[in-house]
């Protein structure tokens, strides 16, 4: 007979409402490290969406995204030449404000040469740009939807085509438009302040471009193509996993740091809260434990009976939170990601937590005397 | 006459040392023996519920002898290194107010005794319903203690004490919450257990409805026996 399953029946109300309360906690838990696996992937997407294989960026700099990189237009060509370079395009890539039906959003500007690498390389629906003017390929994110005419500057483009997912790593959508547009829209869009940088000679010109990408032929290798390239002094070639490796070291390492105290913290908190409840319920049973104790029930019996009941309150509540977590992750503003390995591990935590919080319960258990169960 | 199922030599038991030291037990020799329902009488504070106590195992005696059942189970310190499966073995506890367990129906009240005795499944539960049968509490097999009368609380405490056929019942009190009939059927039913398991059944009461049911009175006054 399991006397803890036979409690909490007994009490079944006052558990759920534990549970529920607790889920809500264990939730959080989770979508922490949700929210760190999101951030992981958004930092990502920027420089997995064109899927090429080298980022020819300014000489001396770790461009485009963790610095500045301007490089003059003729780059391209010059790359394209080297050996083992299957193809190059060049991209531009900028931050600006659009207006859709839900408000001003924030977006990045991915200017890219249509038929070269630089654009998206999956789509989520539609097409690509084939044209080089007037067309644009949104993420579904901006709220943009296919064959709808959105005014950016001075001119009306159309969406043409969809990406799902991808973002920069301030969690804006990406939107891709022609290299001449990006460029002629930036051009229209510094106001005032752009013509003040324009006098100190900071003005990006439609001469540059913030990098060159560039596929390679299967055949060739990518280490010895690159040191081609960086043979030119002005020039700098990151690979694919170069890029990757700066980008979670500039935006990872700090919010993993800082997500991860915030977890334990919040772990440490759960162990403390669940220490309580089950404290509180075998004070609420101490007369019933003198009387099992009483009745000659050994110790592993009454052990089993808080130990039990802290897991199946761990394991309920974590599962609702879990539950509850995958259910809401698409409504959080940023990406979440609920992964099933993250949750087994958290899992683990937590049943450990139970464990640890039960001994607070298992102590006070221990030390009744069953002479308790006597009095009246 | 057989020898003694309960025998205390010598016990005493005081509580705390110095100027808060309270002797409640001195120097006790007591016997009783099967088939009998044995009354432990005498006014408040007399170290009626210490001697029962000291029987169960549940409060250390200070010095003396105890046996149970034939085994010397207290000599100056307890022989065996688990006492709880000692009561288990041995002795039934009866108490004024049931002790049932509140979140287990009657029938598995008593089951969770036989449980900890290791009875095997089936023979637990015929031996559960036909405690029940007994006591006249089969109808309330799956009630729980809050929906109970107290009489027929009273009466599935009394099925669990003797689930596991112990050779010793302690009763504190068990019929200071029942009305005299109720009270009586109590005490019958108490001596049929004594009667027809070679029981010793231990008494302590206050209580003037049942004072003609005893076999024998053990009378305390100040910790010490003072005859009835
Ligand atoms: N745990 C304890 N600590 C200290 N003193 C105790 C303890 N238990 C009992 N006593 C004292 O021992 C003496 C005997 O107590 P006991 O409970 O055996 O009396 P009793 O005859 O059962 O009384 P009552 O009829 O009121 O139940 C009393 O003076 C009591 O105050
Ligand atoms: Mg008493």
């Amino acid at each position: 007979m399991n006397l803890a399953i036979r409690d909490i029946r007994h009490h079944w109300g006052r558990f759920v409402l534990t549970c529920l309360g607790l889920s809500l906690l264990l939730g959080v838990v989770i979508s922490m490290i949700g929210i760190y696996r999101g951030l992981v992937a958004d930092a990502l997407v920027l420089v997995r969406a064109p899927a090429v294989d080298l980022w020819v960026v300014e000489g001396g700099t770790k461009g485009p995204f963790a610095e500045a990189s301007r490089i003059p237009r003729d780059t391209r060509n010059a790359v394209a030449r080297i050996d083992g370079i299957a193809s190059a395009g060049m991209v531009t890539y900028q931050s600006m404000q659009i207006e859709t039906a839900k408000g001003v959003a924030r977006v990045l500007v991915v200017g890219f040469e249509p038929g070269r690498p630089g654009g998206p390389a999956v789509l989520a629906a539609g097409r690509t740009l084939e044209r080089s003017h007037f067309e644009m390929v949104a993420d579904i994110k901006t709220g943009l939807e296919l064959g709808q005419l959105i005014r950016l500057g001075n001119d009306d483009y159309r969406v043409v085509g969809l990406t799902r997912g991808q973002v920069d790593s301030g969690g804006n959508p990406l939107i891709y438009l022609s290299l001449q547009d990006a460029q002629a829209l930036q051009f229209e869009l510094e106001g005032a302040a752009a013509r003040n940088q324009a006098a100190r000679g900071e003005r990006a010109n439609t001469n540059q471009v913030n990098a060159v990408l560039a596929t390679i032929h299967a055949d060739a290798d990518l280490d010895s193509v690159a040191r081609s390239v960086s043979r030119w002094k002005h020039l700098s070639a990151l690979t694919q996993a170069d890029q990757e490796a700066m980008l979670l070291s500039a935006v990872v390492d700090k919010a993993r740091k800082q997500i991860g105290m915030f977890t334990v913290t919040l772990l440490t908190v759960s162990t403390v809260i669940i220490a309580l409840i089950v404290h509180t319920m075998t004070l609420d049973k101490a007369r019933e434990i003198a009387t099992l104790k009483l009745i000659g029930a050994p110790d592993r019996t009454i052990l089993a009976l808080i130990i039990q009941q802290a897991l199946a309150m761990g394991v309920i509540s974590f599962s609702l939170g879990a539950t509850l977590i995958t259910l809401a992750a698409d409504r959080f503003p940023r990406r979440v990601i609920v992964e099933a390995p993250d949750i087994a591990m958290l899992a683990a935590a937590v049943g450990v937590v139970c464990v640890i919080a039960s001994l607070a319960g298992v102590r006070h258990a221990l030390s009744i005397d069953p002479a308790q169960a006597l009095g009246g | 006459m057989s020898a003694p199922i309960v025998s205390l030599r010598g016990v005493s038991k005081h509580y705390g040392d110095g100027p808060t030291r309270v002797d409640a037990v001195r120097d006790l020799d007591l016997d009783i023996h099967a088939g009998t329902v044995a009354g432990l009488l005498g006014p408040s504070g007399s170290g009626k519920s210490t001697v029962l106590n000291l029987i169960g195992a549940i409060v250390d005696p200070s010095k003396g002898q105890i046996s149970l059942d034939g085994e010397m189970v207290f000599d100056g310190g307890w022989l065996r290194p688990d006492l709880r499966r000692l009561r288990l073995e041995k002795i039934g506890f009866i108490f004024q107010f049931h002790n049932l367990i509140p979140f287990l129906n009657v029938a598995e009240n008593i089951q969770v005794v036989l449980d900890l005795a290791g009875w095997p499944r089936p023979k637990a539960q015929r031996r559960v319903a036909e405690l029940l049968d007994y006591l006249q509490v089969a109808d309330r097999a799956h009630a729980m203690p809050a929906q109970l009368s107290g009489g027929q609380a009273q009466r599935v405490a009394i099925a669990r004490a003797l689930a596991n056929n112990p050779r010793i019942i302690l009763a504190d009190e068990p019929t200071a919450a029942l009305d005299s009939e109720r009270a009586g059927r109590v005490m019958d039913l108490l001596r049929q257990v004594a009667v027809e398991q070679g029981a010793a059944v231990i008494v302590v009461t206050h209580d003037d409805k049942v004072m003609a049911r005893f076999d024998v009175r053990h009378a305390l006054a100040d910790g010490r026996l003072v005859g009835a």
